[in-house]
């Protein structure tokens, strides 16, 4: 049987957090009540025209520098017509042949080395509104009518668009995720995935192993997380493997993910619905971007993930645990604020990728959400090497940090945790316990070092778990020696 | 230049709805004016480049600012059919 | 003259000053003359008589105040009923719009209010600004006033027609492809489209967005360039508004053309010009002469491509701009089993043929597989007709030529035809491909006694010298349209 291989392009569109629209001054709110964040402009009123927010093009920018892209030195914004009816102008302006950013690449690590995924292109556009479909449980096809909102109608939206580079499903699964932090740490999205202010769409195609040319391409739709654009494109590797095993054709087509029954469905559409009649949109002009313009953006971007990971890994740190680090912008955060409070950095890391990590899991929760800070972070760290704390006291002292009872040190005090290794006040304690086991103080004293370990217990036990072992150690072996 | 429209198919695509006499008659007008807007052929333009914008401009930007919004009710008070504060539209066949 | 609706705009605007009458008076008077022609003319789609009445009082209380808004403070206005007003109905001459009151004004008339100006109404147009008679209107057409059997020209032909029969002092219109210069020229009028950028379009509902300009229709010269004045300039709200400083027009109404270079443009004069229209331009021509004016023939070979390159963009463009109106947030909805349905069937009855016929022009112009053929190519024509008048203008100040190649036609007589319609717009659309100025006036009468406008062009921004060479143009002319209505003649 000949095996396949299936070649993948992601389409991700993010919604950027300017504080106003594309093309007017209406907020970019999510959430608001319907209809209200609207003007005659992105309501699509006769006589209203678009005025481009230079911020939305900065931020773009942003993204396109971060991804490696050519900024156009010339770039235009397009019409691009077909009638929808939350869609207020019936056609929406975007970019089309000559977009603002271009030939970039983003690389991804599945575990078997980087590998680059190349960005064609990164573009300009504007949303469109909201249907509420009504009838027979809010599913399009059953509706007797729609209620549109037009609130988003007109916030930024940017897309990227991969190169066919990606080879699985677990490749594009690592390329959004990714994605998905860069476009985080820039600052410039919230991508919320849930709220619709990052949407993926997939193209994919399949040709047996070993081959150049591309098989034909099925476009996927309608995936809202991660998980699902990666069930959708398992899925659609063994359908398009199963059609052409049996010997028929890929038919090029858009299909519908369904996230219930797991499956992908053509799409209903007629073949003139894809001409969309592009032309320069006649209501803005070209945007020209020089190098003074370029430089002074790319001097404003903040470190990216790839560039922290290699920092990280110059501070010490292992490369699975730079790797964790250096892709979540909160854990990033935290970090930089403990070691920027004193903490050792391989220290730091190790607490925030085992203790922190598996705490979080436990209480399902996040970092932002728990209250640890780097500061708390950097002082746990330090409190466990200086003997403060137990390693097994300093996880409840975490738990408590967790869940805002105080810094550490409060914590500490107030779970009664701090481990005592002062030998005059563990002298007396340990007196009374070598007095108390004469038997062993005897089998120590002829040279049997096994006892050691039952009187330390006896000493941990007299003190409840608070005595440093390491100090009791020492102690018993002066009184016997 | 003979221009040959496939007018049923343009007027789905501007959303007309056209009867068959409609679609023939303005078949027929189109044509003679596609015929007379053909003659740009004519003329050699390699190397020329097209016009968007009289006046060539660019960088026209608004600041990132927050400007007031309308009122909803003077905006619902004009939509043919509303529900509550939404637009009502008959049932949408398709996905964009 | 006793009729205060005669009055010129400069006339009316030192009266008011002098308190020879208040604007009260004067919007009586305008709304007196109004009753009487509007059965006849049509000029008007709507008067806004509780506004207007408002807007009069504001002034005259400002004059009495000693504030000083600017030249059309109380001064009756009628605008084209493509440019929105705030409650005020704007339809566009379309059924799709009727009943429509946006919820915002436009720049030019937010700039006409804080100006003082009187709005009366919003005149009449051919559908969406479409035609050349304003025939094309689902309200029905406007007539000609010097012949109510004869089309006033269009699209801005109830603009046109209310100046010339003065039921407005100074009306605004939009010029696409000559819809303020062939009606102005026509009804015998002054029309001056400004440079593409220097009037804002916001809140003007577009046509063809790459070639729309609103502009002024006025019994004067002098007139046009205080209403352009008072809305040109520049707005953040139109990205392809021009940004520079207003340029002083007016400074050079009075030099003459002694030592100018009037270019005659070949591809515009003679061949398809009614004679008598053409020997009104050549005596106009040998005026200037006689005047001091160089005159040099000059050749612009592309615009023997222009009006077919005109009949793809504008459609193009046209088919974009008018895809909002789809029943789902204003005007008409017609019913639908589902959405497409909906909005299929309301903009099959909501649009008249001419708007219906442009909208299927421009979707296919713009078609898979013919858009380099027909938008693209129309597109690199444009930039062959820029480069010709670029050089056009290193060997003339100005360029002249007639406005309309004949006078007005009868009602009915071409609109059967579209082609032969579109025609009359064959020296006027030019302009609008380079986006440079252009104004019509009025020099004279043909053997039916209806009027003949002269056209003279000037590069962007060139404005001064165009209104310059306007005015001697009209002194030489000495042609007075008044003389025609101050009569009891007036249908």
């Amino acid at each position: 049987m000949m095996a396949y291989e299936p070649v993948i392009g992601i389409e991700t569109h993010v919604e950027l957090t300017t504080a106003s629209k594309m093309f007017c001054g209406c907020p970019v709110d999510f959430g608001a009540p319907p209809n209200t964040n609207v003007c005659p402009v992105c309501l699509g009123l006769p006589g209203a025209l678009p005025v481009v927010n230079g911020t939305a093009v900065e931020y773009a920018m942003t993204i396109g520098l971060a991804l490696n892209c050519d900024i156009a030195a010339h770039s235009v914004f397009a019409r691009k017509n077909y009638f929808y009816p939350d869609m207020p102008k019936n056609y929406q302006i975007s970019q089309f042949d000559e977009p603002l950013c271009v030939d970039g690449h983003l690389d991804i690590d599945t575990g078997d080395g980087p590998v680059p995924v190349g960005i064609t292109r990164v573009h300009m556009e504007e949303d469109t509104g909201k249907s509420t479909h009504i009838g027979e449980g809010g599913r399009i096809h059953a509706a007797t009518h729609s209620l549109i909102d037009f609130n988003r109608a007109g916030v930024p939206l940017m897309e990227i668009v991969s190169e066919p580079d990606i080879r699985s499903a677990e490749q594009a699964r690592a390329f959004v995720t990714e994605l998905r932090e860069v476009v985080l740490r820039l600052g410039v999205s919230d991508a919320k995935l849930e709220e619709g202010s990052m949407r993926f769409d997939g193209n994919i195609s399949l040709r047996p192993e070993g081959t150049e040319a591309f098989g034909t391409k099925v476009e996927i739709k309608n995936m809202n997380s991660i998980r699902s654009l990666q069930r959708a494109l398992n899925h659609e590797i063994e359908r398009q493997t199963a059609l052409l095993e049996a010997g028929e054709a890929v038919v090029q087509e858009t299909r519908h993910w369904n996230e219930e029954t797991g499956t992908t469905s053509g799409m209903r559409s007629k073949e003139e619905s894809f001409d969309y009649r592009y032309f320069p949109e006649p209501d803005l002009v070209p945007v020209a971007v020089d190098d003074e313009w370029r430089e002074r953006v790319t001097a404003r971007l903040p470190e990216l993930p790839a560039q922290a990971y290699g920092r990280y890994l110059d501070m010490g740190l292992d490369g699975p645990v730079a790797a964790v680090i250096s892709r979540d912008v909160e854990y990033g955060s935290v970090f930089e604020a403990a070691v920027a409070a004193g903490g050792t950095p391989q220290m730091v890391a190790n607490w925030l990728t085992g203790e922190v990590t598996a705490l979080l899991r436990r209480t399902e929760s996040t970092l932002a959400e728990s209250a640890i800070n780097g500061t708390a972070l950097a002082e746990l760290s330090s409190m466990v090497a200086d003997g403060t704390l137990s390693a097994s006291a300093a996880k409840d002292v975490l738990a408590g940090v967790a869940a805002g009872e105080g810094t550490p040190d409060e914590v500490a005090a107030s779970r009664d945790l701090i481990q005592v290794s002062d030998s005059a006040a563990l002298e007396p304690i340990v007196d009374e316990v070598l007095a108390a086991n004469a038997e062993a103080v005897e089998k120590l004293r002829a040279g049997d070092g096994k006892v050691v370990g039952f009187l330390i217990g006896q000493v941990m036990r007299a003190t409840g778990g608070k005595a440093d072992p390491g100090a009791v150690s020492e102690i018993i072996r002066s009184r016997a020696g | 230049m003979p221009v040959d429209i496939d007018i049923a198919k343009v007027a789905r695509l501007a959303r007309l709805a056209l009867d068959d006499e409609e679609l023939e008659r303005y078949r027929q007008q189109c044509e003679v004016v596609l015929e007379h807007a053909a003659r740009v052929q004519a003329l050699p333009t390699d190397g020329v480049p097209p016009t968007s914008h009289p006046l060539p401009r660019t960088n026209a930007f608004r600041d990132d600012v927050v400007t007031e919004c309308l009122d909803r009710e003077e905006v619902l008070s004009q939509a043919p059919e509303r529900d509550g504060d939404y637009f009502l539209v008959p049932r949408i066949l398709d996905e964009a | 003259m006793s009729d205060l609706a005669d009055l010129t705009l400069a006339e009316a605007s030192r009266g008011l000053r002098a308190r020879e009458f208040t604007s009260v008076e004067l919007l009586e008077a305008v709304h007196r003359r109004a009753a009487m022609t509007e059965a006849n003319l049509h000029a008007y789609l709507t008067l806004d008589r509780d506004g207007a009445a408002r807007a009069a009082v504001a002034a005259d209380s400002a004059f009495k105040a000693g504030t000083d808004l600017g030249p059309l403070q109380g001064v009756p206005v009628a605008l084209k009923d493509n440019m929105v007003t705030r409650g005020l109905e704007t339809t566009c001459s379309s059924k799709i719009l009727s009943g429509y009151e946006p919820p915002y004004d436009g720049t030019a008339v937010s700039r006409l209010r804080d100006g003082g100006a009187v709005i009366m109404g919003k005149t009449n147009l051919d559908e969406f600004a479409m035609g050349s008679s304003t025939e094309n209107s689902a309200y029905g057409p406007t007539r000609n006033p010097w012949d109510p059997d004869r089309v006033p020209g269009g699209s801005s032909g109830g603009s046109a027609a209310a100046v010339a029969a003065g039921s407005a002092m100074v009306a605004y219109g939009s010029d696409t492809g000559g819809s303020i210069r062939q009606p102005a020229a026509m009804c015998g009028i002054v029309g001056l489209k400004p440079t593409y950028g220097l009037v804002s379009r916001y809140g003007l509902i577009a046509f063809a967005s790459s070639l729309d300009q609103i502009g002024p229709l006025t019994r004067r010269v002098e007139d046009a360039v205080a209403a352009l004045e008072v809305v040109g300039g520049h707005d953040p709200a139109d990205s392809t508004s021009y940004p520079g400083p207003v340029p002083d027009y007016r400074s050079g109404l009075e030099s003459g053309v002694s030592g100018l270079r009037v270019g005659v443009v070949t591809e515009l004069n003679g061949e398809g010009i009614e004679p008598a229209v053409q020997e009104a331009v050549d005596r106009t021509i040998a005026r200037l002469e006689a005047a001091g004016a160089t005159i040099v023939p000059v050749s612009l070979p592309s615009l023997e491509y222009a009006l077919s390159a005109y009949y793809l963009i504008a459609p193009a463009e046209c088919s974009a701009n008018l895809a909002r109106f789809d029943g789902v947030r204003y005007g008409l909805r017609r019913l639908g089993e589902n959405v497409e349905e909906m909005m299929s069937n309301t903009r099959a009855e909501g649009f008249g043929p001419e708007v219906t016929r442009r909208i299927l022009l421009g979707t296919y112009a713009l078609s898979a597989g013919y858009y380099d053929a027909f938008y693209g190519q129309a597109q690199r024509v444009r930039t062959l007709i820029i480069r010709d008048f670029q050089a056009a203008y290193e060997q003339a100040d100005v360029l002249v030529s007639p406005t309309s190649p004949t006078t007005a036609f009868p009602v009915g007589e071409r609109t059967a035809d579209p082609l032969s319609m579109y025609l009359s717009d064959v020296c006027t659309i030019p302009s609008n491909m380079s986006g440079d100025p252009a104004i019509s006036v009025p020099v004279g009468l043909d053997g039916a006694g209806l009027p003949i406008g002269f056209q003279v062009m000037a590069p962007a921004l060139g404005e001064p010298v165009m209104v310059r060479v306007a005015a001697e143009v009209e002194r030489l002319a000495g042609f007075d349209a008044r003389a025609r209505f101050a009569s009891s003649e007036v249908q």
